[in-house]
């Protein structure tokens, strides 16, 4: 209730007037659950973004793949990720067993939700497209059938990038690309997603920001 | 619709009608055509529905709504530019300014502080916006940076700004209806103006008048909207004007010149970015910035032109 409360009445209408959206592909989102979706990071935009994409009756099965440090580091902070934006945290130390790292987010594909996922570790530079890890690989060859939704996305670094406050309106592209399917083979498997990414970002015409 | 003239709500009305028009062709077309793909002509047709429902909204209820609504014009047409040219990364913060200046600017607009609204942005955010990017302190690429912002500024803001500025204008001035009917007249006139050159190029045009910046725009196509546009002004003068039959007559040269030149100027920017469109908020148009390229030099025109010669 709350998160729904949240979305329509102060993400939406952000994202809608301040920013402005340019989809492409809308209808190659998954419909229903269970589905990863991941896309490329530069802002805390980018998780929001992303769950306005989908219609508002799946929003409760919308669970974003943040980082327990980040995200769980105080109390008031992990109630928030927690309550509103229901996050599936994860452990970025190092610490947890490779085997165990995704356990959450298996179990929330188990439910049939969708996950979104940001695959490059970190918001990183703005802007700037860094290769996705392979940690991804691990989460999809547990879940071999559930389908991979990349998403390009662009403006959203420039908007809000990392460690500004100040929200700078601009319009943001979103381009969806066609599921992907699960092969075992990691390099060509990571290959083939790092390619798709490439192809979605290369449909759009972008002024440069330097 | 209370207090609203019946002047008004007339010309809302004729171009309601206009629409239905419209959308009837487009049905005929599809009907007596059914193989030809008449998607894009349908597309730009809805969107003109909902541009004219929003429009005639605005305008209809109260002055504050209506002075808003040019202000989110004026904001979303400032964002598509500020998307499409290159900026700084360093110069995000003298962006969130320039935005800040929108809703000062019809501020004044909407205190009829004329003199300020006039030099709003040609003096105050010229002088204000260079300084606060001096403060940031980097120097590459700063004339670009600083010219680009303020050419989007003044076309977006102070230009489109100009038509708020008709609304309010002095009912003393406009017997017939007052601001709103100007409002009606120059926007419907820029409009119509865009369309006749567009079918008078279609049916007739052979010599290319801008070939390295709009090779779709034509001498006949221009000299035809002209004629039609000139006629048409006269004709609704009388309506919706103050304007005597000379003063009309050129009010639609003015219209008519200054929205070709209005948007071969925004096509030139437009080739220069590469991109077809500024956008894509309007289907079948393109941007916001696709539709607004001739009201960005029509509106300060006739503004001008009514103040001078009514105010």
């Amino acid at each position: 209730m709350l998160k729904l409360l949240f979305f329509q009445l102060v993400v939406r209408p952000i994202v809608l007037v301040v920013l402005g959206l340019n989809v492409r592909h809308r209808q190659r989102l998954p419909a229903a659950g269970p589905a990863i979706v991941v896309a490329n990071h530069n802002s805390h935009l980018d998780t929001l973004v992303l769950m306005t994409l989908f219609p508002a009756r799946m929003l409760s099965r919308l669970r974003p793949v943040a980082a327990a440090d980040y995200f769980l580091r105080n109390r008031l902070v992990a109630w928030f990720s927690r309550n509103v934006i229901g996050i599936v945290p994860v452990d970025r130390s190092g610490s947890t067993d490779r085997d165990r790292l995704f356990d959450g987010a298996t179990a929330v594909l188990r439910q049939d939700d969708v996950l979104l996922l940001f695959p490059e570790g970190s918001r990183g530079e703005p802007e700037r497209m860094s290769r996705f890890r392979s940690g991804l690989y691990h989460l999809c060859s547990a879940n071999p059938h559930v389908p991979l939704v990349p998403v390009f996305l662009h403006g959203l670094g420039k908007a809000l990038p990392r460690g500004e406050a100040l929200l700078v309106p601009f319009f943001c592209d979103v381009f969806v690309g066609e599921p992907l399917s699960y092969s075992r083979d990691r390099d060509e498997f990571m290959q083939r997603l790092n390619e798709a990414m490439r192809v979605l970002s290369a449909e759009g015409e972008f002024p440069s920001w330097d | 619709m209370l207090g609203v003239d019946p002047v008004v709500v007339r010309a809302i009305a004729g171009v309601l009608v206009l629409l239905v028009v419209a959308s009837a062709i487009a049905w005929f077309l599809r009907r007596i055509r059914p193989r030809h793909d008449f998607r894009e002509l349908v597309s730009r047709i809805r969107s003109w529905w909902i541009m004219a429902g929003v429009f005639a909204l605005a305008m209809v209820l109260d002055r504050t709504i209506s002075l808003a609504f040019f202000g989110l014009i004026s904001f979303l047409a400032l964002k598509e530019y500020l998307s499409l040219i290159p900026t700084r990364r360093a110069d995000r913060r003298v962006l969130l300014w320039a935005y800040l200046s929108i809703p000062v600017q019809y501020l004044w607009i909407g205190y009829e502080w004329y003199g300020l609204f006039v030099i709003w942005i040609p003096v105050y955010a010229f002088l204000f916006l260079p300084l606060r990017m001096v403060l940031i302190g980097e120097t590459t690429g700063f004339l670009r940076a600083a010219g680009t912002l303020h050419w989007g500024l003044v076309t977006t803001v102070f230009s489109i700004s100009h038509l708020a500025a008709l609304l309010i204008f002095p009912d003393a001035g406009n017997p017939h209806g007052g601001g709103p009917a100007l409002v009606l007249f120059l926007v419907f006139l820029t409009q119509f103006n865009d369309v006749a050159q567009y079918i008078w190029g279609k049916s007739l045009g052979r010599h290319k008048v801008a070939p390295t910046v709009s090779p779709g725009k034509t001498l006949e196509g221009v000299l035809g909207g002209l004629a039609t546009t000139t006629v048409l002004a006269w004709l609704l003068a009388g309506y919706l004007t103050p304007l005597d039959t000379r003063e009309s007559l050129i009010a639609g040269v003015m219209i008519s010149l200054g929205g070709f030149i209005g948007d071969i100027v925004m096509s030139a920017l437009k080739r220069d970015l590469g991109v077809k469109d500024s956008g894509s908020m309007l289907p079948g148009h393109g941007g916001i910035l696709d539709r607004l390229d001739s009201l960005t030099y029509t509106a300060p025109l006739f503004f001008h032109f009514v103040y001078y010669t009514h105010g």
